[in-house]
């Protein structure tokens, strides 16, 4: 039986107050915050944030295959979940998979790790879900989406058991995006949502506990996933359900996630689960997925994991929807007429590919220090081509020494220049720039994580490296 | 190796030094043909005497033809040097050595950089890694030089911002007095500690503008220098040095100290016969790309004690009428920058000063002067040193 090994989640550090999109536009504001994806970070990256907290502690030689699901993965035509698992140095030898093309991608991923898992249970899938969807600007889906991600590992055992699952397919134009679509269009609002969200999971809830003969009595709490706040509260009204049994839906927090969505509202409620709770977990998109789960034992508090707990106490408000605007390049917004675009090259990019994406240092053979990135005669004793690689990515360090630099171009200046030392025995520096800060808080020696960021768009495609940022 | 083998061996005869700027109505040719033809003024000779030639630009030019087109020579000996902010230093140094083999008699060098044609407002981008090392400018990386600095001499920032706007301000005097210099105006202390930031801690008025221009000299044996003219100086020494560059790699590298930097001054002082640099140096012309650069050179060049340099800009030692003036042209803060040609240009104000000739900016009685132009960064530094001395 396919089991919940591990989890973990991803929230961006920047949030925007919903009634400050509501000041922009002049319209009435819905109730919390959103998250919001900085400038740097897309799908992708927040994925590898996902994974790294739920890999956290955890064997990755174990990992036999990743499964990413978003509706908003940054390439239409090459894999996600290949540059996921190479940053989150998986294995080699692993299966990979990109679900996409409905906000049930999450829940799908999931219905195929269990298959997987069932047709041999010594395999470990990592499914990781992410999105960053944006609405319409001045439209109430903007007010409502928010960005993040959540991570299992689904294997034949583990603390949590996936009792039984169910799923129907729908056919209805709600909500889609074409190939062309930037924005997410939808249909008129009370057919998308009588029609498509609520007579859905009317029919899959009413369905699966007739089948089972079950009622939702049985269940410590329901997680339900819902694409807005009213929708929450309708479903909810129409399920019966208390208040102490429904999981907190994270609109008024994250907004909703997309794909992401299920998947973080169910880490969210393993976080507080106690052993014996059964939880009922039901997403929707084009049809409903439903999953069983019995909590067994609860997962131990690892302060490494951060979850979605650890990550919504880490957060800064930005200050106005101007600033929104440019993190998400609503506009064109002028940012300096001082250097040509920014270049790349794929082959460079395949060439380094572990430094670049796995953040790996040298460690000579010859001397026992390590250099990053890795030099073929090392600089402290000359030895030629004798060294190991040490993997950075995971570890957290302090800044050493930093600038706040003006003309640097950037969606979101200054660039905070920094050196860090990472904690390791052997010493290592690194040369990068800081993410998710607060520019006047910045000072030498504060203590510093490494993060994976879009460096760049050049050449047509996305490049992506690691940065520093403050502790979260 | 006998890094004095050069000593007294090879003369500057003649210089020129076209107005650096925004030189928008000057190509890289026209800039090249007023700075070489300064040069053949000065030093009294055709261009048909010249027997080989070197050229320096880190990027207005392909190859040593790039100043036969303009000049019009006549199938001589030319090489392009390329050395980033040593440029054109490193020019005179590889024709000087030319010179000191006896393999030529009269040899021309210049240095040139147009980089106001690009449309953009600083230096333009070189081909470097996607990822790895993007997103960062010279000022950043002087910048971190700066905070650190500051850290490790326990200075607070204002205190030390307050000094690196003394040396702006030093500069900008002395290009006050510079007919060709890029500014020519003195600005007050509170113009700039109140500038934009730049890369914090630098501001606006610790960072040297882009610049157009060129600059010449003409060089040759220094026994035959007197039947050409009277005023000819003589090069004492060079020192050019440079590492692995991976400070910014290298957790043992610290930030507050230049080791390029003092090694090729160590060369310097060791070709030139210089034992005691404060006093020996008469005047100097230090790569103030920033004000921290200015800074951590005196250091480096041994003009301040190691984390003392705040208190000689606090006692005035570096101003024109200080134990030491720097920068007596206004530096590349108030003269500017154009890479190819800075190293030249230093050595165009030495010049000017051995020989009496530096009207309001002459400093007295000057024996030596040195020049040290440098490219790169804190931890990746490209530093050249010339020492030129009086011919009696």
């Amino acid at each position: 039986m396919a089991c919940i090994k591990s989890t973990g989640a991803y929230v961006p550090f920047h949030r925007l107050k919903r009634e400050e999109i509501g000041r922009a536009w002049g319209s009435g504001p819905l109730s919390g915050e959103k998250a919001i994806a900085n400038y740097d970070e897309d799908s992708i990256t927040m994925a590898v944030e996902a994974g790294m907290d739920c890999l956290s502690g955890f064997n990755r030689e174990e990992i036999n295959a990743l499964y990413f699901a978003s509706t908003t993965a940054p390439y239409r035509e090459k894999q996600a979940a290949a540059l996921i698992a190479n940053a989150l140095a998986l294995p080699r030898n692993i299966s990979t998979a990109d679900f996409s093309g409905s906000l049930r991608a999450g829940t799908n991923a999931i219905m195929a790790a269990m298959d997987a898992v069932s047709a041999d249970p010594s395999r470990n899938v990592l499914v990781i879900a992410s999105d960053c969807r944006l609405g319409v600007p001045g439209s109430n889906f903007e007010q409502v989406f928010g960005d993040g991600a959540a991570a299992l590992i689904v294997g034949s055992s583990g603390n949590v058991r996936i009792l039984k699952s169910y799923s129907h397919a729908e056919e209805i134009i709600d909500i889609w995006r074409t190939q062309e679509d930037r924005y997410v269009k939808m249909w008129e609002e009370r057919f998308v949502f009588l029609e498509g969200y609520i007579a859905n999971v009317r029919e899959a809830v009413t369905t699966f506990l007739r089948e089972e003969g079950s009622t939702l009595k049985d269940f410590t709490k329901v997680v339900l996933f819902a694409p807005d706040q009213r929708n929450f509260r309708e479903v909810a009204r129409m399920l019966r359900l208390e208040k102490e049994q429904t999981q907190n839906p994270l609109l008024e927090e994250v907004g909703n996630t997309g794909a992401a969505h299920a998947l973080m509202m169910m880490v969210n409620s393993l976080e507080e689960a106690k052993a014996g709770d059964r939880l009922l977990l039901v997403s929707y998109g084009d049809g409903c997925d439903l999953f069983v789960l019995q909590v067994e034992k609860e997962f131990s508090q690892n302060p490494e994991r951060r979850g979605i707990r650890g990550f919504l106490k880490s957060r800064m408000f930005i200050k106005n929807y101007e600033k929104y605007i440019q993190m998400k390049r609503l506009m064109q917004v002028e940012t300096g007429r001082r250097r040509p675009p920014a270049m790349s090259s794929a082959s460079v990019l395949h060439r380094d590919r572990d430094m670049v994406l796995g953040l790996y240092a040298g460690k000579c053979k010859g001397c026992g220090r390590l250099f990053f990135p890795p030099q073929r005669v090392c600089l402290y004793c000359r030895t030629k081509d004798q060294y190991d690689t040490v993997r950075l990515a995971d570890k957290k360090g302090k800044l050493f020494t930093f600038c706040k630099d003006f003309l640097a171009q950037s969606i979101d200046p200054p660039v905070i220049t920094s050196i860090v030392h990472l904690d390791l025995e052997e010493g290592v520096r690194v040369f990068c720039t800081m993410s998710d800060r607060d520019p006047d808080t910045v000072k030498v020696d504060m203590p510093v994580e490494m993060t994976f960021k879009k460096i760049s768009e050049a050449e047509g495609f996305f490049n992506y490296f690691w940065k520093c940022r403050p502790v979260r | 190796m006998r890094v004095d083998a050069i000593r007294d061996k090879v003369a500057i005869i003649g210089m020129g030094c076209t107005k650096f700027g925004e030189n928008w109505n000057k190509s890289v040719d026209d800039m090249i043909v007023d700075a070489a033809y300064e040069a053949f003024s000065d030093a009294g000779i055709s261009p048909d005497d010249v027997q080989a030639a070197w050229m320096g630009t880190m990027a207005s030019g392909l190859g040593g033809i790039s100043i036969g087109i303009p000049l019009k020579f006549r199938n001589i000996p030319i090489s392009r040097v390329e050395n980033a902010c040593a440029t054109g230093m490193d020019a005179l140094r590889n024709a000087s050595m030319s010179v000191a083999l006896g393999m030529y008699d009269i040899v021309l060098v210049v240095g040139v950089e147009k980089l106001k044609d690009s449309g953009l407002g600083g230096l333009p981008e070189f081909f470097s890694h996607p990822v790895y090392g993007q997103g960062f400018t010279a000022p950043g990386r002087w910048a971190l030089a700066a905070t650190r600095y500051f850290e490790i001499n326990n200075i607070p920032p204002e205190e030390g911002k307050r000094a690196l706007a003394k040396i702006s301000v030093k500069n900008h005097h002395n290009g006050s007095m510079s007919p060709k210099a890029h500014f020519q105006r003195d600005i007050t202390l509170e113009q700039a500690l109140n500038a934009p930031i730049i890369a914090w801690p630098l501001g606006l008025f610790d960072c040297c503008p882009t610049t157009d221009g060129a600059a010449a000299a003409l060089i040759c044996p220094a026994d035959m220098a007197p039947s050409f003219t009277q005023d000819y100086v003589l090069i004492k020494g060079f020192g050019l040095a440079m590492g692995p560059g991976l400070g910014k790699e290298d957790i043992d590298f610290k930030y507050d100290r230049l080791p390029e930097t003092i090694a090729a001054g160590q060369q310097a002082y060791a070709a030139a016969g210089v034992k005691e640099p404060r006093k020996e140096i008469s005047c100097a012309q230090l790569h103030d790309c920033f004000t921290i650069a200015e800074l951590l050179e005196y250091e480096a060049l041994g003009f301040s004690e190691p984390g003392r340099a705040l208190d000689d800009v606090e006692a005035g030692t570096f101003t024109l009428e200080g134990e030491l003036p720097v920068n007596t042209d206004g530096g590349l803060k108030a003269f500017g920058h154009p890479i190819g040609a800075t190293g030249l240009r230093m050595c165009y104000e030495l010049y000017h000063q051995l020989l009496g000739k530096a009207g309001p900016r002459q400093i007295k009685n000057p024996a030596l002067g040195l020049a040290m132009a440098q490219g790169g960064h804190p931890g990746m530094l490209m530093p050249i040193v010339t020492i030129l001395g009086r011919k009696d």
